[in-house]
């Protein structure tokens, strides 16, 4: 009984940071001006011109992800395959670069991308949409492979080996190996590998900020456009907030559901 | 016996970092009206923009009036109003601009300045005071602190064209290396100027129609800056900004093929005032601040630093011809007269924010 209270602080917090805001969006997405009203929430909602930001957002994260676990997967199954130490040492240069503050890594690229290319090469790289939606790509991408390589990498090194002779020893070669015995196994690492690069790449707006300023626009900067437009943007920004928790939400189901025994530690 | 000589290292440097507290030199040139002040004490919150005091005179205030000034920077007046407003503000003084005080002064969210307690206004230029009654009738709660104009920087090697209209915002042979500025007031207001309308218009059709325009511009632009447009074009990165007169002139100053013009068809001219919030709590500190900043010998000493336009007629006459020579800093009276104020539009201002969400998410 006694261990129970032990767990008080985190009741705590999660209420604190976790639920009050949520009550926060709601209130304010259906109280406009001190009065309760779904008026702005249908309006916001029947205005396809967020609908559209959406589907971008949705389609950046998506491409940031195929991409980060393309890159991982093999970072991850080559490590695993290594000497315990020198895994452990390559892993730390990766977490390396994490220890520094996102906002001043993804300046540090606006510096490359914008100057030193310009500079050196006499290329200029940011000049249109196509251009910057590609930077920002390949920003997010450096930004959340470490969130990708992580899970991979514990699933993997935690493979039981004997199961790979075993299908060897029953003649499959290493190609039937891998897409028959590894991949199957390390579904868990890749359900929450994309579960944690996709939820924080489709929110992301401090990149697109950053590099791209304002070409491509997503989700996350039209909410933050909201929260500072000089009237009225809280009722809309909540609303759009709460489509944007449900696409959360959605997709982590999905993710839980291709996960059944938890092995990747899920979130929901 | 290692760890002790790292930690009296340590304590070495703490102290020495403590000792660097500048101090700033008074001597009879400091002030031009006088050393009127007296200790107050206790803590000043200012909420002003990024780059825009000098930070010595900050120093010399404390110094002066044994208060000490906590200050916070933000990038528009938007995010300025997002702070205030929340319910833990507790900001004594703010530099918000024209339309945003008309706001305010709307909402209630300003006291009415004390001008016994502010001497130096006498040094305001009376023909900026009469400007900015415009927005805050009788100056009743603000006092100008930096003024300019909206135009367009451009790099003379790289356009080759006499630039004297917005139009040059959508020749195609500039894709891909014009700067707008991120605000919709900004960037609608001149675009509404380049086809003729008022800035601050409150026609539906006539904001439709700046909007189709911009969305036109679209794949023209690189895109939508504010502070980081000026590294770009000091470095000679890309040939046209819409930006403020003060950056531009800054911008000039580091990189003499930029030139600046307010084009023909008129442009937005905008004042950054002094504010004393209603629930300020060192009203006093907050009233000797702008006492301070209106001296005439230390306005000259922060528009020197910043590069902004003063009001200050008294800083005016001290400062170098290099600024008042100069027509991006002192714009001709013929400049004046074909740029307008922003006003504050209400609830209209939801027109301008959907058209702007129509502009960016192209």
């Amino acid at each position: 009984m006694k261990r129970k209270y032990f767990a008080y602080p985190y009741i705590v917090w999660m209420i604190l940071f976790i639920a009050v805001p949520m009550i926060f969006i709601f209130y304010y997405a259906f109280n406009v001006d001190g009065r309760w009203t779904t008026e702005r929430f249908v309006q916001t909602i029947a205005n396809g011109d967020y609908w559209i930001v959406l589907l971008k957002s949705v389609e950046i994260a998506f491409i940031t992800t195929a991409i980060c676990l393309l890159l991982a997967y093999p970072i991850a199954y080559i490590l695993s395959n290594m000497k315990k130490s020198v895994a452990a040492f390559i892993s730390v240069l990766f977490f390396v670069p994490m220890w520094m503050n996102f906002v001043l890594r993804t300046y540090a690229w606006y510096a490359i991308l914008e100057f030193a290319f310009p500079k050196l090469l006499g290329v200029k790289l940011l000049t249109n949409s196509t251009s910057n939606t590609i930077a920002v790509l390949v920003v997010m991408v450096y930004d959340f492979l470490p969130f990708m390589v992580l899970p991979l990498y514990n699933t993997l090194s935690k493979l039981d080996r004997s199961l790979l002779e075993a299908s060897r020893d029953l003649g499959a070669n290493g190609v039937t190996t891998f897409f028959r015995v590894v991949l199957p196994l390390s579904v868990p690492g890749i359900v929450s590998g994309i579960t944690m690069v996709f939820i924080p790449a489709i929110t992301a707006f401090t990149v697109t900020a950053m590099i791209g300023h304002g070409k491509p626009n997503l989700y996350g900067n039209v909410i933050e456009k909201q929260f500072k437009s000089t009237s009225g943007g809280f009722a809309t920004g909540s609303t759009l907030a709460i489509i944007l928790l449900i696409c959360v939400m959605v997709s982590t189901l999905i993710m839980n559901h291709f996960d059944k025994d938890k092995e990747g530690g899920s979130i929901l | 016996m290692k760890k002790w000589i790292c930690i009296a290292l340590t304590v070495v440097m703490i102290l020495s970092f403590a000792a660097c507290k500048k101090t700033i030199k008074v001597d009879e040139d400091t002030f031009a009206d006088g050393d009127q002040y007296e200790y107050i004490g206790g803590e000043l919150n200012v909420l002003n923009w990024g780059e825009y005091i000098d930070p010595d005179l900050l120093t010399l205030f404390e110094q002066e009036t044994g208060v000490k000034v906590n200050y916070i920077e933000m990038t528009s007046n938007e995010e300025m109003l997002m702070k205030l407003r929340s319910a833990d503000s507790s900001y004594d003084i703010c530099v918000p601009s024209d339309y945003i005080i008309e706001q305010m002064i709307r909402e209630d969210m300003l006291q009415p300045l004390d001008m016994s307690k502010i001497p130096n206004a006498k040094n305001i230029d009376p023909k900026m005071i009469e400007i900015t009654n415009g927005f805050d009738p009788g100056n009743k709660y603000s006092l100008p602190y930096m003024w300019g104009t909206v135009g367009i920087l451009y790099n003379t090697t790289m356009v080759d064209e006499p630039v004297d209209s917005w139009g040059i915002l959508w020749n195609e042979k500039y894709k891909g290396s014009i700067w707008m500025y991120d605000s919709p007031r900004d960037t609608i207001g001149v675009t509404l100027k380049y086809l003729g309308y008022d800035m601050n218009t409150r026609n539906e059709d006539e904001v439709a129609a700046a909007r189709d325009k911009l969305i036109e511009q679209a794949p023209l632009i690189k895109g939508f800056g504010t502070d980081e447009m000026r590294q770009s074009m000091i470095e000679g990165n890309e040939a046209l900004a819409v930006i403020y007169s003060g950056d531009a002139f800054l911008c000039i100053d580091e990189n003499p093929e930029l030139t600046y013009i307010v084009p023909k068809e008129g442009s937005n001219v905008w004042f950054d005032n002094m504010v004393i919030m209603k629930n300020a709590k060192n009203v006093e500190a907050a009233h000797a601040l702008i006492n301070f900043l209106n001296d005439g010998a230390i306005a000259a000493r922060n528009t020197e630093y910043i590069y902004y336009s003063t009001p200050n007629k008294a800083a005016m006459e001290r400062l170098d011809p290099y600024f008042t020579e100069n027509e991006i800093y002192n714009p001709p009276q013929e400049v004046l007269d074909r740029c307008e104020l922003f006003h504050d539009l209400g609830d209209f201002v939801e027109i301008y924010n959907a058209a702007w969400n129509k502009i960016t998410s192209k």
